[in-house]
């Protein structure tokens, strides 16, 4: 087993140079209507990830026991496959070009297996399905790294649209504003009743108006968390004002059998606000035309 | 033992809680403070949770009893500076401590009362005369 395995390695250190051209080649041949045409393929770039990653994987050839990358002696290449898929997610290449620069690496691979251990057919044999298994381990884990990535970057995002959408504006001392957009679903009607509860104790402010005027679509469940927050907002010391109620929405309310009981409600924002005004004891006039 | 400090200001009785309630505190905070009701004459009551992480189903109802009984006596009883995260724990069990007056914190809180006593008051000069 051992002297086998060393002489892969022996091998692979012999003819990097070889290896690395057939592989470019290889990988060029490829990709000739996916990586050229959009221009994102480099090709001094590809030489030293690919140079990069022979090294890393010699060292790991000829420390392993087990060609098995998930233990201890491939951290090196774990950590560099990752790099990598970072670096290839953040430019922009698909999942499949990603696994591709690895998967590449077999033919020009094999090319050199055959020609070197001809001699000896049944290590050959041996030699080529350890070797693909490894490639495959190498292929599936970038691959994986790359999904993730992409995972990552689409959580950071849902993230940063939760936070977007559910600004608490302040609109007079003592008057909040909720503006609702688009559709609520449970997590991000929670999120905004947080919100909205947190910014009252925050300005110490006793007037909240929930504007849904963007609101497209409530149902039971949605109507049912926006009393909840007025309940909240009510137990904390702050009334709660629902303005932006759609014609369509009053109906369907009323259909549904929803009551907006001791909440007071209005057809749009001005009404609330010159509402919430009265209530705080604001008086607004109007000054003298001037011509 | 422990015991919540009851205090007299003016014509209000001021209660502030600052340690975690259990089930036995809150039941003698409701005892004590309604004998001071009695004994001292107390229109208003406040009551300052601003302090309060958690809030169970039991000491929420206590509140609750104990804003109605001071009702009984005569006391308006006002929850001052509640928390977000205590406001929501509420609502999800179900405890909306109806016919309670809250307000954002302590000085909101005896302007509160200020109105609703001056109302009461003209109200129950209107009926008398």
């Amino acid at each position: 087993m051992k002297r086998q395995k060393n002489l892969v390695a022996t091998m692979i250190i012999e003819h990097e140079g070889e290896l690395l051209i057939d592989w470019l080649e290889e990988r060029s041949r490829r990709n000739t209507n996916l990586m050229f045409n959009s221009g994102l393929f480099n090709k001094e770039e590809f030489e030293r990830q690919a140079s990069d990653l022979l090294k890393i994987f010699t060292k790991g050839l000829k420390e392993d026991t087990v060609l098995d990358i998930a233990t201890d002696e491939w951290a090196e290449m774990r950590d560099y496959l990752s790099e990598l898929s970072n670096d290839k997610a953040a430019k922009g290449y698909s999942a499949t070009e990603t696994a591709i620069f690895v998967f590449t690496l077999k033919k020009p691979l094999f090319k050199l297996l055959s020609r070197e251990i001809q001699a000896h057919p049944e290590q050959l044999t041996n030699d080529v399905w350890e070797i693909t298994a490894l490639i495959d381990q190498l292929g599936l884990y970038i691959t994986e790294r790359f999904i993730k990535n992409r995972e990552e970057i689409i959580a950071r995002q849902q993230d940063e649209m939760l936070e977007l959408s559910t600004p608490v504006v302040k609109l007079w001392e003592g008057i909040l504003v909720l503006p609702l957009i688009g559709t609520l679903d449970s997590t991000r009607t929670q999120i905004v009743l947080e919100s909205l509860l947190e910014k009252i104790a925050a300005t110490g402010s006793n007037i909240a108006i929930i504007d849904i005027t963007g609101v497209s679509v409530i149902d039971t469940l949605v109507a049912q968390y926006l009393l909840k927050a007025v309940t909240a907002a009510r137990l904390m010391g702050a009334e709660c004002i629902i303005s932006g109620i759609s014609p369509q929405i009053a109906q369907t309310m009323v259909q549904l059998g929803v009551r907006f009981t001791d909440v007071s409600t209005k057809a749009n924002l001005s009404d609330a606000f010159a509402e919430a005004l009265k209530r705080s004891g604001v008086v607004v006039t109007k000054r003298q035309e001037s011509f | 033992m422990e015991k919540i400090p009851i205090i007299k200001i003016d014509r209000f009785l001021l209660v502030s809680i600052q340690v975690d309630m259990h089930d036995n505190l809150a039941l003698s905070l409701q005892d004590e403070l309604l004998t001071k009701i009695t004994a001292t004459g107390a229109k208003g009551v406040l009551i300052d949770i601003s302090m309060l992480d958690i809030v169970d189903s039991f000491i929420g109802r206590i509140l609750g009893s104990i804003a109605e009984m001071a009702k009984i006596l005569d006391a308006e009883v006002v929850v001052v500076g509640m928390r977000p995260a205590v406001a929501i724990t509420m609502v999800e069990l179900g405890l909306s401590l109806e016919g309670i007056r809250t307000a954002l914190d302590v000085d909101k809180g005896i302007k509160l009362l200020n109105t609703v006593l001056d109302e009461r008051e003209n109200i129950d000069g209107r009926v008398t005369r």
